[in-house]
């Protein structure tokens, strides 16, 4: 085996970096303390999901001119607590015709699986906590992202057991919706976040976050963060992306026959969910835990350590929030061929292109594919400065030929119009088309001097 | 070796690994069969990373449950789980051939594996430090095993591709539209307003229940030919008594 590994030195330059094993170092951390953490994580989304649910409320009323909810407490924040109450002493309703032990499972799964997620998101570097300096993070492993991944995946399940055990048409059909569309978006999201890992040299959440202490991830990978940004909206199922409940086809989706805590369930997995993608947005692209690129220069880093980096981690979080709000209050519901469509034959192949150009620029980066060359007093791989060019010159001829096409077409679709008409030509009035004048008819006024016919246009 | 957390975890998980794999032959819905076998890949996941293949554990859970066994609820949904194969053979002698094979590949298979030694074992804990646990699975599967990969995932694509070609239709001609649908109504003649609607009762309205034609026979081209077919369709006469007897009521309440 040697033999081979030798005669493939890049393979054994990249496994001497060794940015593989995690960097959060848990070496101080007893059982008790890990347990303390999960405790802790486990509060931070329980608060998180109550808050979230009234800041939607509100956002989005204020978007519409209308306050949202303000009766239960200050500034109605105790409105999602009332509602919780609410469900849990509601009647607890199974239909006749649903499969009782898989009725009762699903909700469980979607409920459990979303928290474990959490566990390996880095809230925060190094902190004390009685009297251990240890992570701000459950654990850490070298496929932590995977994790993520697999794990939602796992949650799925949740979906599509609510949708056939319920024994209805529209839960069935909305289950193996959404569903479809959660399999199919997290296959862009996956390659989105391959692009990421090409960058760190490693899948753990430590070592990428660590790896963004220069530059944050959003910059270089910018296209995986757009690609990102659309598939964490479709993996959610949120609006525009919620068409497993679209009311008008299919009532309420997979969970058309749920009622009381078991609908709830669903309800506080489909929040918490909301808070993974973003929390995994945040580690992946944004810096995770690091203080924004002014702040963190403040007297020597002083609010880029410790306990501080919860703060940063939750500004990003609650930013990212925000946007899947503002969507909800401003876009419509897409239809469901289109959707899925763009999920398969431009999210998944661009994302695929993007991914080898990547590879192509780190190869550069590692100085495989050539030397570098001095721009401007910084030093760049010839390769990825040629690569640039050519994708540049690519994209100028493509989009010249598009537009030269897509002119072609509208011209050949609408003939020309002559500029100036007569209404009464074919015996019977006729108004104009837009951007045509209409021709006096001649025998109502005398011919318009030039003179008179410039002071009208000033005049008007 | 195995530490006392390790043991507790697999005294658990595994009876429960055996029940779902149990399960998974012995139930009777096809859906919970397939739960079964979920649980027992999870759990077998679950122990991978127990014994520090970290990678493999994660891979297992989010391709096998996560994509492969979703498939298999997917088809199990949508065909419905009353329908059932038939059994009569296609190729004669078929289960005698098979036993055959498998008996030999698995002579062959327990020859091979056991003329196999190994040498002294570096310890996954050694591996999973010095190159990582990615980065080792990773020079295996791109260094000294990537022909194997490659002839594999080659073969992965042809089957996926086979697949498409055997199962999609193309459409030879453009189906009619609603537009063309109209237009060949008028041409023949017949049902130019479209059919008529299944039958609106003053107490009842289904899809199964023939509307009443003006001499009070039911219509039979008001219910689907499917339902006809199946002999599904309900008599309207129920709901027409019901009428009756709306009638005598309002009859009786107005004399009152």
């Amino acid at each position: 085996m040697s033999g081979t590994v030798t005669a493939l030195p890049d393979l054994v330059a990249l496994a001497t970096a060794g940015t593989d094993n995690p960097r959060a170092d848990f070496s101080d951390t007893p059982v008790w303390l890990s347990l303390v953490k999960a405790a802790l994580v486990f509060v931070y989304l329980l608060v998180s999901t109550l808050l979230v649910i009234w800041f939607e409320r509100r956002v989005i009323g204020r978007m519409q001119q209308r306050p949202g909810p303000n009766r239960n407490g200050p500034f109605g924040l105790l409105q999602t607590l009332a509602d919780g109450m609410k469900s849990m002493l509601k009647e607890d309703v199974r239909p006749k015709a649903a499969d009782a032990f898989v009725f009762t499972l699903a909700p469980l799964i979607t409920a459990t699986m979303c928290f474990v997620s959490f566990s390996i998101m880095p809230l925060a570097g190094e902190v004390s906590m009685f009297g251990h300096t240890t992570p701000f993070q459950l654990t850490d492993t070298p496929v932590a992202v995977l994790l993520v991944l697999a794990v939602a995946g796992v949650g799925i399940y949740g979906v599509v057991l609510a949708g056939w055990s319920s024994g209805s048409t529209y839960p069935l059909m909305g289950g193996l919706r959404s569903s479809a569309q959660m399999i199919s978006y997290e296959i862009a999201m996956g390659l989105s976040l391959v692009a990421v890992f090409l960058y760190a040299g490693s899948m753990s959440t430590s070592q990428i976050v660590n790896a963004q202490s220069d530059l944050w991830f959003v910059v270089p990978a910018f296209f995986s963060f757009f690609v990102y940004v659309i598939t964490m909206v479709g993996e959610t199922n949120r609006l525009p992306f919620d068409l497993a409940e679209g009311e008008g086809e299919l009532t309420g989706g997979f969970h058309t026959e749920y009622g009381s805590m078991r609908f709830a369930m669903f309800f506080l997995g489909e929040y918490i969910n909301m808070f993974t993608v973003a929390a995994l947005a945040t580690t992946m692209f944004l810096g995770g835990y690091q203080a924004p690129p002014g702040i963190a220069a403040i007297n020597g880093g002083m609010f880029d350590q410790g306990w501080w980096g919860l703060l940063w981690f939750t500004a990003k979080l609650w930013a990212f929030m925000f946007v899947f709000v503002w969507l909800r209050g401003s876009l419509p519901r897409v239809r469901y061929d289109q959707f899925m469509r763009f999920g398969w034959k431009f999210l998944i192949p661009a994302t695929l292109g993007w991914v080898v150009l990547v590879a192509f620029f780190r190869a550069g980066q590692q100085g495989w594919l050539g030397d570098d060359v001095v721009v401007a007093g910084r030093s760049f791989p010839v390769f990825s400065l040629a690569l640039v060019g050519i994708i540049a010159v690519a994209a100028l001829v493509g989009g010249w030929l598009w537009d030269s096409r897509v002119e072609r077409k509208e011209a050949s679709l609408h003939p020309r119009v002559p500029e100036e008409i007569d209404p009464y030509a074919g015996g019977h009035p006729v108004p104009p088309m837009p951007g045509q004048r209409l021709r006096e008819p001649s025998l109502a006024a005398p011919a318009l001097t030039s003179a008179s016919d410039t002071k009208e246009a000033t005049r008007g | 070796m195995t530490g006392t957390g390790e043991e507790v975890m697999f005294w658990i998980l595994g009876p429960l690994a055996v029940v779902g794999a149990l399960g998974l032959v012995f139930a009777r819905k096809a859906v919970h069969a397939a739960l079964g076998m979920a649980m027992t890949m999870i759990i077998l996941g679950v122990f991978y990373i127990a014994q520090d293949a970290d990678f493999l554990g994660v891979i297992q859970i989010f391709v096998y449950t996560g994509a492969v066994m979703m498939l298999f609820l997917f088809v199990l949904m949508l065909v419905g789980v009353d329908s059932s194969d038939s059994l009569v053979e296609t190729l004669t002698g078929q289960r005698w051939a098979t036993a055959v094979l498998a008996l030999g590949l698995g002579g062959l298979l327990g020859f091979s594996v056991g003329h196999a030694t190994w040498g002294r074992a570096a310890g996954l804990a050694e591996v999973n430090a010095d190159p990582g646990n990615v980065s080792g699975v990773a020079q295996l599967i791109f260094g000294r095993y990537v022909w194997v990969f490659e002839t594999t995932s080659a073969l992965l694509i042809t089957a996926a591709l086979g697949a498409m070609v055997l199962a999609h239709r193309e459409r030879l001609g453009k189906g009619p539209d609603q537009k063309e649908w109209s237009k060949r109504r008028f041409k023949e003649g017949r049902h130019l307003a479209g059919l008529p609607a299944p039958g609106v009762y003053a107490r009842h309205n289904a899809v199964d229940t023939p509307a009443l034609l003006p001499d009070g026979t039911p219509s039979e081209l008001s219910v689907s030919r499917v339902l006809t077919a199946r002999d599904q369709n309900r008599s309207p006469e129920l709901y027409t008594e019901g009428e009756l007897q709306i009638e005598r009521d309002v009859q009786e309440g107005s004399e009152r």
